[in-house]
């Protein structure tokens, strides 16, 4: 259907039976690519050639196909979701790339994510760290209080919502030279912190998140931004600035049970 | 574990020192930089603070080890960190694009930090333990006014001045990314203030290697 304008492309993609093999490289040829298809279709119509060629189709992780579900997550020409800006993979189109090219599609590299197949890597150290405080503990017993009721700055709930737009894709993970994951975490924590509702438990929260974070093997934060420039969802360096004070000020205050 | 060691051991804690040792040593740059800039404008005030400086109990013997603590505690922390970063990233990407989203010298400070390591070792080596063998070794006489006579010495030079020079540059790229993310480190950021940390920073990164450089070279062309 791209008749003239179809691209012509070379890609290279990881490729991992498991998460016991080794892994390496391999090249494809796909041609006559929709400049108006997107990324996570062209890699559709590559499994489709794959299966019809008998091969094993490439293993990757997808779902709403819309940018909010944050499941896609490749490293397409060593940028985390591939050129441009405040996109996941499955927003990047193909008209970004030109005839000819070669592409590099890899999984997430982190030791706290290890691939489980091709391009696919177990992303739950982010809900372990989740579990580990990212929560409000809310009365269920019918009594729950109308969260209107307590008056927020228009400031505060502003910040807040820019943090809870987070959606944990990783990318902040996958672009930090340190495989740091001190974007997503601050962003979790600074969504509770700086609301009325999560401050009973905020220094039990960051204590218990960052001890959780550091256990699963993520790197140091060296501040390089990279991760702030990758985010599909542009979370702001400073909610790492408010985790750091929430942490060291947690430290320093909190009553040791 | 106690609360001390346990915050300290986090990857936030060792941040935060890390950044505390840097501002300290931000500071004593700035020190060193004022006595040294005195040897430019005149002999006798240089000669006059160098013996305080190189005489005084407090500064050569409470001081003087907290600096050197603070060196070595600086490129100790900066080597841990280093180790648990690389060991984060077990597999390497086989196509990595850092310039797309962060400076050079943010994914460089391992290289200019160890390039000034090299230098301080040779600053040591060439400067101070003969110092200290000529103050306390060999407990030669108290000589206020040799300081200055040593100075010009010292950069007659080419070789050394050269390796000043070079050794300043990777200062400066060290402090471009170093200064404005300490403050970051401790959590000192704000729309309000952060904007003008970020150009003292430039300015300070660029300035106080610039002016080591240039006494340097004034020395060299002027003697």
């Amino acid at each position: 259907m791209s008749g003239a304008n179809g691209l012509n492309l070379t890609l290279k993609v990881w490729r991992q039976k498991n998460d016991k093999d080794k892994g390496q490289m391999e090249t494809y040829q796909v041609a006559d690519i929709s400049p108006d298809s997107s990324f996570l279709e062209m890699m559709d119509i590559l499994n489709e050639q794959l299966i019809e060629e008998g091969k094993e189709p490439v293993a990757f992780d997808h779902d709403c196909r819309e940018g909010i579900c944050g499941m896609c997550s490749m490293y397409i020409n060593g940028e985390a979701h591939g050129p441009g800006r405040g996109i996941t993979t499955c927003q990047l189109h193909m008209r970004e790339f030109n005839n000819g090219d070669t592409i590099y599609i890899e999984p997430w590299r982190a030791k706290a994510f290890p691939v489980i197949k091709d391009l696919v890597v177990d992303r739950s150290g982010f809900d372990r760290i989740m579990a580990a405080g990212g929560f409000v503990s809310v009365n269920t017993s019918g009594n729950t209080q109308d969260a209107n009721a307590i008056p927020i700055p228009k400031a505060d709930a502003d910040k807040a919502f820019d943090a809870a737009t987070c959606i944990g894709c990783g990318a902040c993970v996958a672009s930090c030279k340190n495989a740091s994951a001190m974007l997503f975490v601050s962003a979790k924590v600074s969504q509770f912190a700086l609301l009325p509702q999560g401050r009973p438990e905020a220094a039990e929260r960051v204590q218990n998140m960052v001890k959780q974070m550091d256990e699963e093997g993520f790197g140091n934060c060296s501040n390089t931004g990279a991760c702030e420039v990758e985010c599909p969802k542009g979370i702001s360096l400073e909610n790492i600035a408010r985790m750091n004070r929430e942490y060291l000020s947690s430290s320093f205050k909190k009553e040791e049970v | 574990m106690s609360w001390f060691k346990r915050t300290f051991s986090s990857s936030i804690g060792r941040k935060f020192a890390m950044a505390l040792s840097a501002l300290f040593l931000l500071i004593f740059l700035l020190q060193h930089l004022a006595i040294n800039f005195t040897s430019v404008i005149s002999e006798k005030t240089f000669n006059s603070l160098s013996h305080f400086m190189g005489t005084n109990p407090v500064v050569q013997f409470a001081l003087q080890p907290v600096l050197i603590f603070g060196v070595v505690f600086h490129f100790m922390m900066g080597f841990i960190l280093e180790i648990k970063n690389k060991s984060a990233r077990a597999v390497r990407y086989a196509k990595n694009d850092g310039s797309a989203n962060s400076s050079w010298m943010s994914r460089n400070m391992l290289w200019s930090g160890l390039f000034i390591l090299f230098f301080l070792a040779f600053h040591f080596a060439d400067f101070w333990i003969p110092e200290m063998v000529y103050k306390y070794v060999e407990v030669n006489p108290s000589d206020p006014n040799r300081y200055y006579e040593e100075v010009v010495h010292m950069f007659e030079n080419p070789i050394r001045v050269a390796v000043y020079c070079l050794s300043f540059v990777f200062l400066a790229l060290h402090l471009l990314h170093g200064f404005q993310s300490a403050f970051q480190s401790i959590g000192a950021r704000h729309s309000k203030y952060t904007p003008a940390i970020v150009k003292l920073g430039k300015l300070y990164s660029v300035a106080v290697p610039a002016l080591y450089i240039f006494i340097a070279v004034f020395h060299y062309l002027a003697h």
